[in-house]
């Protein structure tokens, strides 16, 4: 099981923070996990974020690279860098707001888990450790193919107010389709690069 | 003695290998380097803090424009405007240690600055001599298509509500083309991508951008005579890709009659 968790080492980060990705799909325990952060329980510091608010690789890597970013330059929003990377999916300032659209909720079945090495004893084996024992869900693959099945559009353009927006609904996998979804992937990159400038 | 740029920004000091400069203006330098992944290249643009600046007034203005140029290129990829997709971006800038500047991440793109393809074209016009109909009827269809393809990426800018202000031929780009030296005629097949938005404002005003064009055609007119008899194609281009362009195109010939400062301030 320990296979399912990827580590990431991310150009321009520094190499003692690598990040350590897991999906899960047919999450069973998400209240329980929910549950964890609400009560603050330091074993579950975690980003989980609903995977069906996740578009694709890139989409989920930026947001951990704005919020990874901002914890080396000291300027976290919220409590931690795990809270940080729900926020940072955002397109807005609003915390409570970004935790409902893209964090863990009660009826979650589709989990992307994120740890960034912010300590030397978080390691690939203990993330992974810690999760298979917690996480009651079948890992999947953290690729495009699999978010691409996970994701919901509709959700995503509503998220970041971009129903206009003209890309073809979910369900499609077309190679016509291809560029709208490079339009719409840019457009949350755009939204979560330039979040707080007013 | 060579230059040394300014030290790198956060967190590009970590980077390996590092961004490479590929050029630098009055106020900025552009770096090659990557995104997420090490194979994935991006452009990064910084914008260095001035040490004979009020460091308050640096940082602000620093901010303003870096976010500027962000906001418009964020508007126009939402817009289907083809520019760079904005990746990531630091507006603040580190003033501790005195290595500041503020960043902007952008996607790469892979092609030839028109000002290049344009300028293979007339040498390659030049080293031909007298065409033949045939062929000098296959050359200037080509270019047409060009000049038609940058009118309608300038319409497309403009319908989104946003000034370019530099419109040069080296600040739009030809998605696609391979940069190896080519000896015939270059290739003008391609998507038109405007870039280099650190001039640009957003408006809607027919003189901005009857005021964009005219430094457009002058431009033409200045670095690419050939090809500057062409320059109407690009109008014809522009004419049809939004419904106030007409307007505009009338304004044009104002602004051609004046020069670009009606205003007569700055």
């Amino acid at each position: 099981m320990t296979s399912s968790l990827e580590s990431i080492q991310l150009p321009h980060l520094p190499a003692s923070l690598p990040i350590h990705v897991a999906l899960y799909r047919d999450v069973q325990n998400a209240p329980f996990l929910r549950q964890q952060l609400i009560s603050g329980n330091a074993d579950f510091e975690y980003a989980f974020i609903d995977a069906s608010s996740v578009l694709s690789r890139t989409h989920a890597l930026s947001a951990v690279f704005r919020a990874v970013n901002d914890y080396l330059n000291e300027r976290l929003k919220s409590r931690n860098v795990h809270s940080e990377i729900v926020f940072s999916f955002s397109p807005t300032n609003n915390i409570a707001d970004s935790f409902r659209k893209f964090g863990i909720s009660d009826s979650t079945k589709d989990l992307l888990v994120v740890k960034v090495s912010t300590a030397p004893e978080i390691t690939h084996e203990s993330v992974a450790a810690h999760l298979a024992q917690s996480v009651e869900g079948t890992p999947a693959p953290f690729n495009d193919e699999t978010l691409s099945r996970i994701a919901d559009i509709t959700k995503i353009k509503k998220a970041y107010k971009l129903g206009s927006l003209n890309v073809a609904p979910a369900g499609q996998t077309n190679g016509a389709n291809d560029s709208g979804k490079k339009l719409l992937e840019n457009s949350l990159l755009g939204a979560i690069a330039i979040r707080g400038a007013t | 003695m060579t230059y040394t740029p300014p030290p790198l920004p956060p967190p590009y000091t970590n980077t390996s290998p590092p961004p490479t400069l590929l050029t630098q203006g009055a106020e900025a330098h552009l770096y090659k380097t990557s995104y997420l992944t090490p194979t994935t290249p991006a452009a990064l643009k910084i914008r260095p803090s001035k040490p004979y600046r009020h460091p308050i007034l640096d940082k602000r203005l620093t901010r303003q424009r870096i976010l500027q140029e962000a906001r418009c290129l964020v508007k126009l990829v939402r817009e289907g405007v083809s520019v760079p997709a904005v990746l990531a971006l630091d507006y603040e800038g580190q003033s501790e240690n005195n290595n500041g500047g503020a960043w902007l991440l952008m996607e790469w793109i892979e092609g030839l600055v028109v000002r290049v393809v344009f300028e293979r074209w007339e040498a390659f016009m030049k080293c031909s001599g007298e065409l033949g109909g045939k062929e000098l009827e296959r050359e200037e269809k080509k270019v047409r298509g060009l000049m038609r393809g940058i009118g309608g990426v300038v319409g497309g800018l403009h319908r989104a509500g946003v000034i370019h202000g530099d419109l040069t031929t080296s600040n739009l780009m030809l998605r696609g083309l391979s940069s190896g030296e080519g000896e015939g005629s270059p290739g003008m097949e391609g998507d038109v991508v405007l870039i280099d938005f650190g001039l640009a404002s957003q408006s809607i005003s027919e003189e901005d951008r009857a005021v964009d064009l005219y430094v457009l055609e002058r431009a033409f007119g200045s670095t690419h005579p050939r090809a500057e008899k062409f320059f109407e194609h690009v109008l014809e281009g522009y004419q049809g890709s939004y419904k106030g362009a007409h307007i505009t195109l009338k304004r044009l010939q104002d602004v051609r009659m004046r020069g670009r400062k009606r205003s007569m301030i700055g």
